[in-house]
C-alpha cells in the first residue's frame, strides 16, 4: 500500500524530518519534474521469463561482445582499442551508456545522475592514467610516475562544508563544540589511519589501495573484513559521536551502509586508500560538471557506432575453450523487437553479478549460490533547478554541501566546477537507502510518486535553507533500485566474491561489483582485466 | 486693519513659521525617501511611496483639521511638539530599526504617514490662526508663497549642506528641534490665544522635547554608529544592493568614495593615480594600442585612461554587475569623473563573470589587457586570480600584448601580492612587478605581464603630455624599482583547487586590521 507524506518521510528521513515537515498537508512542490529510471520494464520481463524468438538467419559473427555499457563495459572496449583490437560491440539495455556514472543535462550545465568524482590515481594506477592522458587531463608525470591532472579538473576550493547547528562550517568533521576528548579521539584514528597508509607487505603493496587488486592480500589485513566498522571503533575505544557521525557518513556515501553493516575493511579503505602518504591530505579529486557521465561520454565517443543501445541480452551460451565451440549470444532491440544471434569468440560480461544466472546457461546451477551473496543497494537522486543560490548562514555554497542531521548526503553543486558563482543552478541530491530490508524500500521507492519523493527532496534541504521551495523550478528524481555493491561484513573476504571474476566457458566478468565496492577505478580495472583476458584468449 | 490680539510684528514671525515649517516637512519627506533607497535599494520605487504616501497623509491631516474647535492656537503647538519628535527623531528611529528589527517597512510607512499627518495639519491651523488678522486673499497668497519658498530652501539646503554637513541623522534631529523651538516660540507668539490653564504644562513638553532632541544630536555619533554612515565616516549619496554586492557611494567636502561590501574601491580625490598605474604602464608598451580588454574595472575610470590614446578602436569590459557600470552610465557625478567612458561608441560592456567570459574562443586578440578586479576576498573572486584564469586569459592577448594587474597591497599583503606574481609566471607569462602610492590605499601593488620577455624601459606616449596627472616618463620607470620592504616572499601558486590567494588574503589583512 502507498504510504501518505507523513509516513514516507518518516520512513526515509526519519522522525526528526517530521518536526520540519509540520503540519502542512499541501506543500509547495516544484512546478516540474519527472521521475526516472533504469529500464525496469523490460528487466523484469528478462526475469519472469520472456525470451523473443529469433528469425532463424539472423546470425552475424563478431570476436567480442562486450554486454553492458556501463564503465566496466566501456573500459573493457576502451582496453580493446588500445591494444588495436576493434572487432567488438558493445550491448547496452538502457537507451544511454553510463550505467550509475550516467548524467543528464540542461541549457544551464550537465548534471550528475550518480557517481561524480575520482580522486587522481597514485603512480602504480598506470592503466588509470594511461586513460587520464588519452582524455588529455594531464598536465605532466612526475618523474616517480604519478600524473598532474590538469587545474580546471581539480576539485575546486572550497571542496566540502557542513550543516551543523545551524551554520555551515567549511569540512565534514562537525568541529563547533568538539571537547577535547572528540579531538583526541579524531587524531587517534587519523594516527591509526596513518598507521595503515604506511603499511606494505613483503611485496611492496599497500594494506588499502583502489583499485583493490593491488592491495595486500595478507591475513592481517583481510581480518579486518570479519568485523564491522562500529565493532572496530569499539576495539579502539573510540566513543566519541562526532568520530562516529564522520565515520558513518563516509560509509554512506562510498558504499550505502551504516557503519554496523560496513566491513571495517571497506571502512577503513575509504580513508587508508586515498592518503598517499601518512599525514599528508587525502588525493585531489578529480570532477566535472556532469560527474563520472563526463568519463563515460568520453569512453562512448570513441567505441562510436560498436556501441548498441536499448540492446536488451536475452540469453548467452557460453561456449568452452575447445576452438569450435564459440559462444552465443541473442539480444533483441527494444525499439523495433527485432531479434539479433551473435556468434562470438569472447564475451565480456560488464553487468552486475545478479543477472549473469538469468542469462547464461548453466550458471545458475555452477555458481548461482555464490551469486546470491552479491547485495545490491537502492538509491535516490534528484536533480534541483535553483532559480537562485539560497542565503546561507557561514562557509559559503561549496562543491560538496552536507547537513548533519539528515539520511541523505545532501548535495554536490553542478556548476560549481565551471565556475559559475552566481544565479541558477543546479544541486544533485543524493540519498541511499542503508536499512537492512532493502525489498521493503525498494518497494516503497517503487511505490511513492513524483510529487512524493519531490517532497522528501525539499524537506530534508529545508533543515539548511527554508527558502528552498521558492527557489526550486524543477526536479528530476531517479530511483536506482539496484544501484551499487553493498561491502557488507565478509563480503570481500568470502570466496564468492573472489571466484566471481574467474572466466566461465568464453565469458569474462567485468563489473565493478566484483570487488565489491562501487567505484569508477574498480570498473575500469575489471574492465581492463577482462579486455586483457580476452586479448590473451584470442591470440 | 482691525485691532486683533496681535500687532504686526508677530506677524511676520508666524510667516518665518511657515517657512520653517514647509522646510522642514519637505526635509522629513527627503529624509525617509533617502533612508529607505538607501537602506532597501531601487530608489524609484522608494521615493514615490514615500511622495506620495507624505501627501496623502497630508491630505488625511488638512482633513482631520476641520474638526479641531475653538482650541486651534493650542492644537497648533501640540502638533508642532508631535512633529518636532517623530520628525526629529525619524532618522535615527529607521536606522535603528533597519539594523535591530525585522519590521523595517512598517515602521517605516508608519512613520512616514504620521509625520505626513501632522504636518497635513499644521498649515490649516497656522492658517485659521492668521485668518483673524487678513484677508482671505492675503491669507492665501503670503501662506502659501512662504510655503513654497520653505520647499525650495528645503530642497536646496538638502543635498547641498544639510546631508554632506550633518549627515542624515543629524539633519533629522536638527530639524526637529527647529520645530521644536516653533512650537515653544508659539507658546509666547500666541499667549494671546492661550488659555492659562495648561500653558506652563505645555510650555514643560515643548522643554523636555527639545532636551530630548538635543541629547540625541549631541549623541548623534554613537546613533550613527549602527549605521554603515558610522563605518564609512562619510555621508551616503547612493546605495544599492544587487544580487553580486552591496554598492555605497558617499561624498565629503573632497569628492566620492565607492565601496562595494564595505570596501573602498577608489576615492575621487586620488583615484587617478591608481587608475593612471594600472593602465599606461601596459599600453605604453603596446605600439598604437586599438584592441583593449578590461575585466572587471566597471567604474569604466580604467577605460578613461585607455580612451586618451586616440589609437584605440575598441575597449571590451566585462564586469560582473550591470548595477555597477549602469550606475556609471547614469549618476551625473560618476559619469563626470568616469568622462562618461562608458558611454563612448568604441566601449562594450559585458554584464558576464569574467571567468566564464575568458574561457569562450574569441575571434581577434586584444593587444592589451587590463585586470581591475575586486581584492581576492572571497572564492568566487580568488578564481579570477588562478593560474587556469590566467592560463585562459593567455589565449585573448596577442603574442606581442601586454597585461597589467591590480593585485593589493604588497606592504599590507606580502604573501598574496607575490602570490598573484608567482601565479602569473607559473602560468607562463614574463611578469614586472611594480608600486605606486594611492593615498587612500596606501601602498599599492600592480603586475606588468606579458606572453614575449620584455626588459625595456617604459616610455609614456605622447599622447598623454598634459593629460596625466600622476606619471611622466621618470616616475613610470620608478614604479618598477622595489623597496626593500617590499621584496619578494615565498608563497603557493593560487590554483582552482587550493586557492591559496583567498586564504593568504584573508590571514594578511585579517591581521592589518
Amino acid at each position: 500500500m502507498p504510504l501518505n507524506r507523513r509516513e514516507l518521510i518518516a520512513l526515509l528521513l526519519g522522525a526528526p524530518a517530521l518536526t520540519i515537515a509540520g503540519c502542512s498537508e499541501s506543500p509547495i512542490i516544484p512546478p516540474a519534474g519527472e521521475l526516472l529510471g533504469q529500464s525496469m520494464a523490460i528487466g523484469h520481463r528478462l526475469r519472469d521469463g520472456f525470451r523473443p524468438r529469433p528469425a532463424p538467419d539472423a546470425w552475424k559473427e563478431v570476436s567480442v561482445v562486450i554486454v553492458g555499457g556501463g564503465a566496466a563495459g566501456l573500459s573493457a572496449a576502451w582496453r580493446l582499442a588500445q591494444a588495436g583490437f576493434q572487432d567488438y560491440v558493445i550491448l547496452e539495455l538502457e537507451g544511454v551508456t553510463g550505467g550509475t556514472s550516467r548524467s543528464g543535462s540542461s541549457d544551464l550545465t550537465p548534471y550528475p545522475w550518480g557517481a561524480h568524482y575520482v580522486p587522481v590515481p597514485f603512480a602504480e594506477n598506470q592503466q588509470l592514467i594511461q586513460l587520464l592522458s588519452d582524455m588529455d587531463m594531464l598536465e605532466s608525470i612526475n618523474i616517480n610516475g604519478s600524473p598532474v591532472v590538469r587545474e580546471q579538473y581539480l576539485c575546486r576550493e572550497p571542496e566540502e562544508r557542513l550543516y551543523f547547528q545551524g551554520e555551515w562550517i567549511e569540512g565534514l568533521y562537525p568541529t563547533t563544540g568538539a571537547s577535547d576528548d572528540d579531538l583526541q579521539q579524531l587524531s587517534a584514528f587519523r594516527k591509526e589511519i596513518d598507521r595503515w597508509t604506511a603499511w606494505r607487505d613483503p611485496q611492496g603493496r599497500r594494506a588499502f589501495a583502489i583499485p583493490i587488486s593491488m592491495a595486500t592480500d595478507a591475513a592481517e589485513v583481510l581480518e579486518l573484513d570479519k568485523l564491522s566498522m562500529s565493532e572496530w571503533l569499539r576495539q579502539h575505544g573510540w566513543d566519541s559521536p562526532r568520530l562516529h557521525w564522520l565515520i558513518d557518513y563516509s560509509c554512506r556515501d562510498d558504499y550505502g551502509l551504516a557503519t554496523d553493516q560496513t566491513s571495517a575493511w571497506a571502512g577503513i579503505l575509504y580513508f587508508a586508500a586515498r592518503q598517499p602518504a601518512p599525514g599528508s591530505d587525502h588525493q585531489p579529486l578529480m570532477t566535472w560538471p556532469a560527474g563520472n557521465g563526463h568519463l563515460i561520454k568520453f569512453l562512448t565517443e570513441r567505441a562510436g557506432p560498436k556501441v548498441h543501445s536499448n540492446a536488451a541480452v536475452t540469453q548467452i551460451t557460453p561456449g568452452s575453450i575447445k576452438p569450435e565451440e564459440n559462444a552465443t549470444l541473442t539480444w533483441f532491440d527494444t525499439k523495433t523487437n527485432a531479434v539479433h544471434r551473435i556468434r562470438a569468440k569472447q564475451i565480456i560480461f560488464a553487468a552486475p553479478q545478479f543477472l549473469a544466472p538469468r542469462l547464461i546457461s548453466g550458471f545458475a546451477s555452477a555458481r548461482g549460490t555464490e551469486v546470491a551473496d552479491f547485495r545490491y543497494g537502492s538509491w535516490i537522486v534528484a536533480n534541483i533547478h535553483l532559480s537562485d543560490r539560497p542565503q546561507d548562514p557561514g562557509f559559503p555554497i561549496s562543491w560538496d554541501n552536507v547537513i548533519h542531521d539528515s539520511k541523505s548526503l545532501g548535495y554536490v553543486v553542478s556548476t560549481h566546477q565551471s565556475g559559475r558563482d552566481h544565479g541558477a543552478t543546479i544541486l544533485t541530491w543524493y540519498y541511499p537507502y542503508t536499512d537492512n530490508d532493502i525489498r521493503q524500500v525498494r518497494n516503497a521507492l517503487m511505490e511513492a510518486s513524483w510529487s512524493d519523493l519531490a517532497d522528501v527532496v525539499l524537506t530534508d534541504l529545508e533543515v539548511a535553507h527554508p527558502e528552498i521551495r521558492k527557489l526550486t523550478n524543477r526536479i528530476d528524481i531517479f530511483r536506482w533500485g539496484h544501484a551499487m555493491i553493498r561491502p557488507t561484513v565478509n563480503f570481500i573476504s568470502s570466496d564468492a566474491r573472489r571466484q566471481a571474476k574467474l572466466p566461465f566457458g568464453r565469458v569474462h566478468f567485468a563489473n565493478t561489483d566484483l570487488s565489491g565496492i562501487a567505484l569508477f577505478e574498480e570498473a575500469f580495472d575489471h574492465g581492463c582485466r577482462a579486455a586483457n583476458e580476452v586479448l590473451e584468449a584470442l591470440s | 486693519m482691525s485691532e486683533g490680539p496681535m500687532n504686526r510684528a508677530p506677524l511676520v514671525l508666524l510667516y518665518l513659521n511657515v517657512l520653517v515649517i514647509a522646510t522642514c516637512g519637505l526635509v522629513y519627506e527627503l529624509l525617509a525617501g533617502t533612508l529607505a533607497s538607501y537602506l532597501l535599494g531601487d530608489s524609484v520605487t522608494q521615493f514615490s511611496l514615500v511622495i506620495g504616501l507624505y501627501l496623502s497623509a497630508m491630505g488625511v491631516g488638512a482633513w482631520i483639521s476641520g474638526f479641531v474647535g475653538d482650541k486651534v492656537a493650542r492644537c497648533f503647538i501640540e502638533v508642532e511638539l508631535g512633529v518636532a519628535l517623530l520628525g526629529g527623531l525619524s532618522a535615527p528611529i529607521l536606522f535603528l530599526t533597519f539594523a535591530w528589527v525585522g519590521v523595517f517597512r512598517l515602521v517605516l510607512f508608519g512613520l512616514v504617514f504620521s509625520i505626513g499627518l501632522l504636518v497635513g495639519l499644521e498649515l490649516p491651523l497656522l492658517m485659521r490662526i492668521l485668518k483673524e488678522q487678513l484677508d482671505f486673499e492675503d491669507l492665501v497668497a503670503r501662506v502659501l508663497t512662504f510655503d513654497y519658498i520653505g520647499a525650495l530652501l528645503a530642497s536646496l539646503l538638502f543635498p547641498m549642506f544639510l546631508v554632506p554637513r550633518l549627515g542624515l541623522v543629524r539633519t533629522s534631529l536638527l530639524c526637529g528641534l527647529i520645530n521644536g523651538a516653533v512650537g515653544l516660540w508659539g507658546t509666547y507668539l500666541l499667549r494671546p490665544l492661550l488659555s492659562r490653564r495648561g500653558l506652563s504644562g505645555l510650555r514643560g513638553r515643548a522643554w523636555i522635547v527639545l532636551g530630548v532632541l538635543t541629547i540625541a544630536f549631541i549623541k548623534a555619533d554613537s546613533l550613527t554608529k549602527l549605521a554603515e554612515e558610522g563605518v564609512l565616516g562619510d555621508p551616503i549619496v547612493h546605495a544599492e544592493t544587487t544580487p553580486y554586492q552591496r554598492i555605497v557611494l558617499t561624498q565629503n567636502a573632497k569628492g566620492f568614495q565607492l565601496y562595494l561590501n564595505g570596501h573602498l574601491q577608489f576615492n575621487s580625490v586620488d583615484e587617478y593615480r591608481y587608475h593612471e598605474a594600472l593602465v599606461h604602464p601596459p599600453l605604453s608598451k603596446v605600439k598604437n594600442p586599438q584592441r583593449i580588454l578590461v575585466l572587471g574595472g566597471g567604474d569604466g575610470l580604467a577605460v578613461r585612461e585607455i580612451l586618451r590614446y586616440p589609437s584605440v578602436q575598441q575597449v571590451t569590459l566585462v564586469d560582473l554587475d550591470p548595477g555597477m557600470t549602469t550606475l556609471f552610465q547614469r549618476f551625473p557625478p560618476l559619469m563626470k569623473l568616469s568622462q562618461s567612458s562608458l558611454m563612448d561608441p568604441r566601449v562594450t560592456v559585458i554584464n558576464e563573470d569574467a571567468f566564464l567570459w575568458v574561457s569562450k574562443p574569441i575571434e581577434n586578440k586584444y593587444d592589451a589587457v587590463i585586470i581591475d578586479f575586486p581584492d581576492p576576498g572571497s572564492f568566487s573572486i580568488g578564481k579570477l586570480y588562478t593560474r587556469r584564469f590566467y592560463r585562459l586569459l593567455k589565449e585573448l592577448v596577442a603574442n606581442d600584448g601586454q597585461i597589467s594587474v591590480q593585485c593589493t597591497s604588497p606592504l599590507v599583503a606580502p604573501k598574496s601580492y607575490w602570490c598573484i606574481v608567482k601565479t602569473m609566471e607559473s602560468a607562463g607569462y614574463h611578469v614586472r612587478p611594480y608600486h605606486a602610492a594611492v593615498p587612500s590605499f596606501g601602498e599599492w601593488g600592480f603586475v606588468l605581464a606579458s606572453i614575449s620577455m620584455d626588459r625595456e624601459q617604459l616610455k609614456l606616449s605622447p599622447d598623454l603630455t598634459g593629460k596625466s596627472r600622476f606619471l611622466n616618463d621618470q616616475v613610470l620607470n620608478s614604479l618598477f624599482e622595489i623597496p626593500a620592504d617590499l621584496e619578494r616572499v615565498e608563497s603557493e601558486i593560487n590554483q582552482l583547487n587550493n586557492q591559496a590567494l583567498v586564504h593568504y588574503y584573508d590571514e594578511e589583512w585579517g591581521s592589518w586590521r
